[in-house]
């Protein structure tokens, strides 16, 4: 047992416990911080096995701007410091359960599975051949989805935008609701 | 080199996924609810990192499902946050108890 594996057992046991405390804590600014510190230990997982891009994306994205977001809306939405209500406890016992079924049995397919890997030359995931292949248009290249996932990306933009402005129509309802009360 | 074995990688991967759909099904709030999506969609990609590192070292395509992956979540977290903020407005409420205008 070497260095690596003895800090990924450390990593994953973190992203392990730390996503188990988002999933079971009551106190939803403290969930979103354990989020934060799980989504930074898969980081460190990905610097591990050597794909330094990836482990940058995931920080940047994930946890400068999707926890960000989710933490900016904690605060339009929630009163912090309140704990939240109690879960419904039917759910919970169903929701268990098959969380557990679904684990022992995709855990049973993976120890009997034999994978076997391919042989060939292995390709360095850095960063110039990540963007030789994203933007090449021959056989392999990744050009057509990249166009795609811009429309996407700003297709979401202009519809959150949409969804989140505040409409004069409900403004007006708010306020003759205030006058008739 | 010794390596950590595959089944342990997936193991792990896998108990993500189930902490995520626990989190899912158990969870009120819908904040707290995208939260579990979003450790989903990790063990997906740690799966995949996985998969291209282990088995397909020749080729980089889940370095490229990685990253599509992550930009779809954020186009689904910057999507799901305005509606929620929609729906704070409306019913002064993010759980899905009392928001159920739509139910049948």
């Amino acid at each position: 047992m070497n260095a690596s594996t003895v800090i990924f057992y450390v990593l994953g046991s973190l992203v392990l416990v730390f996503g188990a405390m988002t999933v079971f804590s009551r106190r939803i600014f403290r969930a979103a911080v354990y989020l934060l510190f799980s989504l930074i230990s898969v980081a460190g997982i990905y610097l591990l096995w050597g794909m330094d891009f990836i482990a940058a994306l995931q920080i940047i994205i994930y946890v400068g701007g999707i926890v960000v977001l989710i933490i900016f809306s904690i605060f339009l939405t929630q009163r912090s410091g309140e704990k939240l209500p109690p879960p419904i406890q039917k759910r919970l016992v169903w929701s268990g359960i098959l969380a557990v079924s679904g684990l022992g049995l995709t855990s049973w397919i993976v120890y009997n599975y034999l994978f076997s890997a391919s042989t060939l030359p292995i390709v360095e995931p850095t960063v110039h051949n990540i963007g030789e292949q994203m933007l090449s248009y021959s056989k392999y290249g990744y050009v057509f989805p990249f166009e795609v996932i811009n429309i996407l990306l700003l297709a979401a933009l202009v519809g959150s935008i949409v969804i989140a402005m505040k409409k004069k129509e409900t403004k007006t309802t708010d306020e003759t609701t205030h006058i008739t009360k | 080199m010794e390596q950590v074995p595959l089944s342990h990688i997936l193991i792990l991967s896998s108990a993500l996924f189930f902490l995520g759909i626990y989190g899912f099904f158990s969870r009120r709030n819908m904040i707290t609810m995208l939260m579990s999506i979003e450790l989903i969609l990790n063990s997906a990609n740690i799966n995949f990192i996985a998969f291209n590192k282990y088995l397909f070292p020749h080729q980089l395509e889940g370095v490229f499902f990685t990253m599509f992956i992550i930009v779809v979540a954020a186009a689904e977290v910057s999507l799901s946050i305005a509606i929620i903020i929609n729906l704070y407005r409306r019913f002064n409420t993010i759980d899905i108890e009392d928001t159920t205008t739509m139910k049948y």
